[in-house]
């Protein structure tokens, strides 16, 4: 009786609210950003043809996204830590193949695609051994503040410091230059449909992020270490209650988390370049993704990778790309006011 | 000898002492039940059996061997399982999977372990793929409960099992508690239902501002004046 008559009393903005944050609202409304996206475009003349090819290429930025928001969601549902330095990482697993790829004797393309042999046996060595690397700056840096239960700005700071040593150790070993896995070899563009192109490299890419993100999934669900972590991120206490090894958990979060990480950066720097700096600015894009789709949960931290590389990609075809970044912010802050859980709060 | 044994316990929190001296023990099948006003200590009691806080004097033995203060995640190999008051199921986990997790230690198929916790709640099994955040009180005591029983343990601890339930599900759990108990799992439980769980007890323990004031058989307990007193708080 008493909720009814404060629903009844609610302000317009309150019942607004209450009515667009139901799930099938914010779906409505994510369809409407994207419609708006599409019209502003339309009246500002961009064609169809390079709409859609934002958008295929948004699909693609997310899923190299989704691959670095998987990490900081888990180690975020596990650690209850924000880890800043998750975008370097994936630099460091970018760096690592370049290092990988250099080493190995140069092999033919495989067609279509623009690298050789070197960046698959590349990827398998970086996605273990940046895992590793995550789990051992996790000994070294994070569990004494874990043993010392510091404050959650403690572990913010460590992470940046993290963030900025990786970095350094970047500039250091490879300089401030950006670089390619194959320096002036031809990345042809291929037209996949109605005119829109993309490289087959990108194709890949997609591929990879997408299957990697399933096996994840199948992880998580279906195995008995991941069931342990999701216990874990539920509720640690009575984790420790049952029995579950913290330190296992804790182990995988970040074999998953780092290794996810590297694979991420090295699709990244295929697509783009390398830059020491690369990792760094996805780090925003990545919380963005994270607390879009609510913090602390893996599936929706992947759907909020994929809005926010959409959003981010297909702005570009009406303002100036340094800014289009921000429209991605923007949508995560309008989501936020709506529906302060994010997209999947309140539930897996 | 008892399975559990606590030893003139001290114990608290930071700079705050909550125990002034607790002696209790639990022999193999019985049940137990500890009662006592609001802030006597009781889950603090709970919480120092299951190594989640150290004892500053005084010692916890179980099965023989002295565990004063050691790790949980040991202590569930030793046969001792904890179920907490509040926050003791793994909400966006099903009900199955919770149980997947409370016999987690264990390696090979918990088919069976399983199967008898459904047979001790059919409800549970209606409801396996259920996530357990979405469940009634009840229906979550009793996964919380089938949680605690997959490594089939020695002894069984209690925080509060009726809190906050409506008192036909009251009844149902500690009917539960008694079916448990009559499988051979010795169980503690620290109730503030000072009436229902003295009438089920083989043997309570009235624990008033940080100490055990009176002990014995359940239902002496509730006919014992001094009791009244203590709960009165004089």
């Amino acid at each position: 009786m008493l909720q009814r008559s404060a629903a009844a009393a609610e302000r317009p903005f309150e019942r607004f609210r209450r009515v667009a944050s139901g799930k099938a609202g914010m779906l409505l409304a994510l369809a409407l950003v994207l419609l708006a996206i599409i019209v502003t475009a339309a009246l500002k003349g961009v064609p169809a043809t390079q709409l859609l090819s934002l958008f295929v290429r948004g699909v693609l930025l997310g899923g190299m996204l989704a691959l670095g928001a998987v990490g900081v969601t888990l180690v975020y549902a596990v650690l209850k830590m924000a880890n800043f330095a998750h975008g370097d990482t994936m630099t460091l697993g970018a760096y690592l193949g370049l290092v990988v790829v250099t080493l190995l004797p140069k092999g033919a393309p495989i067609a279509p695609f623009s690298f050789g042999y070197e960046f698959i046996v590349a990827l398998l060595v970086v996605i273990p051994a940046v895992g590793l690397i995550a789990f051992g700056l996790d000994q070294l840096a994070f569990r004494p503040l874990r043993a010392r239960r510091s404050q959650s700005v403690m572990f913010a700071m460590a992470a940046l410091g993290l963030a900025f040593g990786i970095r350094s150790l970047v500039y250091i070993f490879w300089g401030a230059d950006f670089t390619f896995f194959y320096t002036g070899r031809a990345r042809p563009a291929v037209e996949l449909f109605a005119g829109v192109r993309v490289r087959p490299d990108q194709l890949f890419i997609l591929g990879l992020a997408v299957a990697l993100i399933a096996g994840v999934y199948l992880l998580l669900e279906r195995t008995k270490i991941g069931k342990a972590m999701r216990a874990t991120a539920d509720n640690s206490d009575l984790a420790r209650i049952s029995g579950i090894d913290t330190k296992r958990v804790i182990l995988w979060t970040w074999l998953i988390g780092g290794g996810l990480a590297g694979a991420g950066g090295m699709l990244y720097g295929l697509d783009v370049q390398l830059r020491p700096e690369m990792g760094w600015w996805l780090l925003l894009p990545l919380f963005a993704s994270v607390i879009l789709g609510s913090l602390g949960n893996a599936y929706g931290a992947l759907a909020g990778a994929f809005v926010i590389g959409i959003v981010w990609q297909m702005s570009g075809a009406f303002i100036n790309p340094v800014y289009s970044q921000g429209i991605a912010f923007l949508v995560m802050i309008v989501v936020l006011l709506v529906r302060p859980e994010g997209l999947f709060g309140g539930r897996r | 000898m008892p399975l559990l044994r606590v030893d003139g316990a001290v114990a608290g929190y930071g700079e705050m002492q909550v125990l002034r001296g607790v002696d209790l023990s639990v022999e193999e099948g019985e049940i137990v039940s500890i009662v006592g006003p609001n802030g006597a200590g009781k889950s603090t009691v709970m919480k120092l059996i299951f190594g989640l806080l150290k004892p500053w004097e005084g010692s916890v033995t179980f099965a023989g061997r002295d565990v004063s203060g050691m790790a949980p995640e040991r202590l569930v190999r030793l046969g001792l399982s904890y179920v907490p008051q509040v926050d003791n199921v793994f909400p966006n986990l099903s009900v199955e999977e919770n149980l997947d997790m409370g016999g987690y230690i264990r390696s090979g198929s918990l088919a069976e372990q399983k199967e008898r916790v459904y047979e001790l709640f059919p409800r549970l099994a209606e409801r396996r793929k259920q996530r357990a955040g979405k469940m009634s009180g009840g229906e979550r005591q009793m996964v919380a409960m089938g949680r605690a029983l997959m490594l089939d343990p020695r002894l069984l601890l209690l925080d509060e099992p009726s809190a906050g339930l409506a008192p036909l599900l009251v009844d149902m759990i500690f009917d539960k508690i008694i079916e448990v108990n009559g499988t051979g799992v010795a169980v503690l439980m620290v109730e503030q239902n000072a009436k229902k769980s003295l009438a089920l007890a083989h043997r309570g323990y009235v624990l008033a501002t940080g100490q055990n004031q009176v002990d014995g058989p359940g239902r002496d307990l509730l006919e014992n004046p001094e009791v009244a007193r203590l709960y009165l708080g004089g």
